[in-house]
């Protein structure tokens, strides 16, 4: 990492790091994992930040929380080259590569609105994953056919 | 293992049948039409059917009541949800579950997509999706697939074209999904308000040759074996002139026939009103009244086989 990107990512003492976040999609990432700032801890968003490995990318920095697997499966579906870098007292104790899941259940709805998991019936969403390569989701109830643009939108 | 592989079996999406189960259940539905009426009323008996029907039926209900008759079996449900505890609020997981309770095997017809797939996981018993949303409609496309076979002899190699309302039909993409087990060609003709839904035939677009057009052009007619017209339907139309610009496009009438092979075959799911010329009705190319026949056999040879172990008594 260049000297002028690690002034961006100041170091944390507890925390998560998401990092190789595809450009533009940080602010996205922060409103889907609900990570509001309302707790006061110290979040450090770096948006377009050089990178070799995808030329550019976005970086989030969340002091205090350490994301979940619900978490890793949505940040799958949003950027799936992102990587996870769990923090503990400044030393990085476990690094994660996302994977995206088989099936990913009640974490997003499906968008057809005449699906019976929008319903009123008490029913967890369940979407399964149908091609990872271009990321091609299934809703089990409903059976269309779902782009990643028609669960982030 | 049973030997029936049928047995017990939710039919929730045409999708969850292989082309051999689709082959196989037109043979035992040949071997069902041969039994006596007296062995017929025996695979049924004692048994119950319980139909819940929270849209309007008529053919499909009755179908299945008939076809449940000729077994030996009773059928009880709910045709209007007006007069039932659903208007009271209660909640299909609950209608399910008491209705399980009361039948031998459930036949469904919601307004919700996935609808029979949410019931088939609460049941204990089968459930059949007699028509779920604008999504699957499987016993209607397991008629349809089972009326060509019997009247063209095979299915691999004939050229079908789907006329109307491709976008809410459930019959459409129950009959796309059956179809494309096949080796066929599709035509596709509605106007562009009323196309197929890309995100419901994404899979099968890989087996299935699909060509799309907005008019019945006499290219395309002369090149179908079968024509399977749908009903277009004006509440789907925001605009009223726009219904009446473009339903009389897709009418089938002698000067379509004219146009076309002279062994085309003019199918309908009905009801129809008036997409299909009534002087149709009298030649031989309409199939739509033996298509409705067809499916009380089938109907009748599925619960068979749904309710019973070994009903053909195979080794």
């Amino acid at each position: 990492m260049s000297e002028s990107n690690q002034l961006l990512v100041r170091r944390i003492r507890n925390g998560t790091v998401i990092d190789h976040i595809e450009a533009g999609k940080a602010l996205i990432v922060l409103n889907k994992l609900g990570i509001t700032g309302k707790d006061g801890d110290i979040i450090t968003v770096a948006l377009n930040v050089p990178s070799n490995k995808i030329f550019k990318k976005d970086i989030i920095k969340v002091e205090n929380k350490f994301l979940e697997q619900d978490d890793t499966n949505k940040l799958a579906l949003l950027s799936p080259n992102a990587t996870i870098n769990i923090i503990k007292e400044y030393r990085l104790i476990e690094k994660r590569n996302i994977g995206l899941p088989d099936v990913i259940v009640d974490i997003f709805k499906c968008p057809n609105l005449r699906c019976i998991s929008n319903s009123e019936e008490n029913i967890h969403s369940n979407i399964r994953v149908i091609d990872k390569k271009d990321i091609i989701l299934k809703c089990s109830y409903c059976s269309r056919i779902i782009k990643i643009n028609d669960l982030v939108s | 293992m049973s030997l029936n592989h049928f047995y017990k079996k939710d039919i929730v999406s045409i999708n969850d049948f292989s082309r051999d189960d689709l082959n196989r259940i037109f043979k035992y539905t040949d071997n069902f039409k041969l039994l006596d009426h007296s062995i017929k009323g025996e695979l049924g008996k004692g048994r119950t059917l319980g139909y819940l029907f929270y849209e309007p039926s008529t053919r499909t209900r009755m179908s299945f009541e008939s076809a449940m008759a000729s077994l030996g079996g009773s059928s009880i449900g709910i045709v209007d949800s007006k007069i039932s505890s659903i208007e009271k609020g209660e909640s299909l997981a609950d209608t399910i579950r008491i209705m399980d309770m009361y039948s031998d095997v459930i036949v469904l017809r919601h307004p919700f997509d996935g609808s029979s797939k949410f019931a088939a996981e609460l049941a204990e018993n089968p459930i059949i999706n007699a028509g779920s949303g604008s999504e699957e409609h499987p016993t209607q496309a397991m008629l349809d697939l089972y009326t060509i076979f019997k009247e063209k002899g095979n299915i691999d190699g004939l050229v079908i074209g789907i006329v109307g309302d491709l976008k809410y039909g459930r019959t459409v993409y129950s009959l796309l999904y059956g179809l494309a087990k096949y080796d066929v060609n599709v035509y596709l003709i509605s106007p562009p308000s009323l196309a197929i839904r890309k995100e419901s035939v994404y899979e099968i677009e890989k087996n299935l040759k699909l060509k799309e057009y907005n008019y019945l052009y006499d290219d395309v007619l002369k090149k179908l074996d079968i024509l399977y017209v749908t009903r277009i339907q004006k509440e789907r139309f925001p605009d009223i002139q726009e219904y009446e610009k473009v339903k009389g496009t897709y009418k089938v009438d002698s000067s379509v026939l004219e146009k076309s092979k002279i062994d085309i075959s003019i199918m309908h799911p009905l009801p129809r009103v008036d997409e299909i010329d009534y002087r149709i009705d009298e030649t031989k190319n309409a199939i739509y009244f033996k298509q409705a026949r067809y499916g009380k056999e089938l109907r009748a040879t599925l619960l068979t086989l749904i309710l019973n172990e070994n009903p053909f008594n195979e080794e």
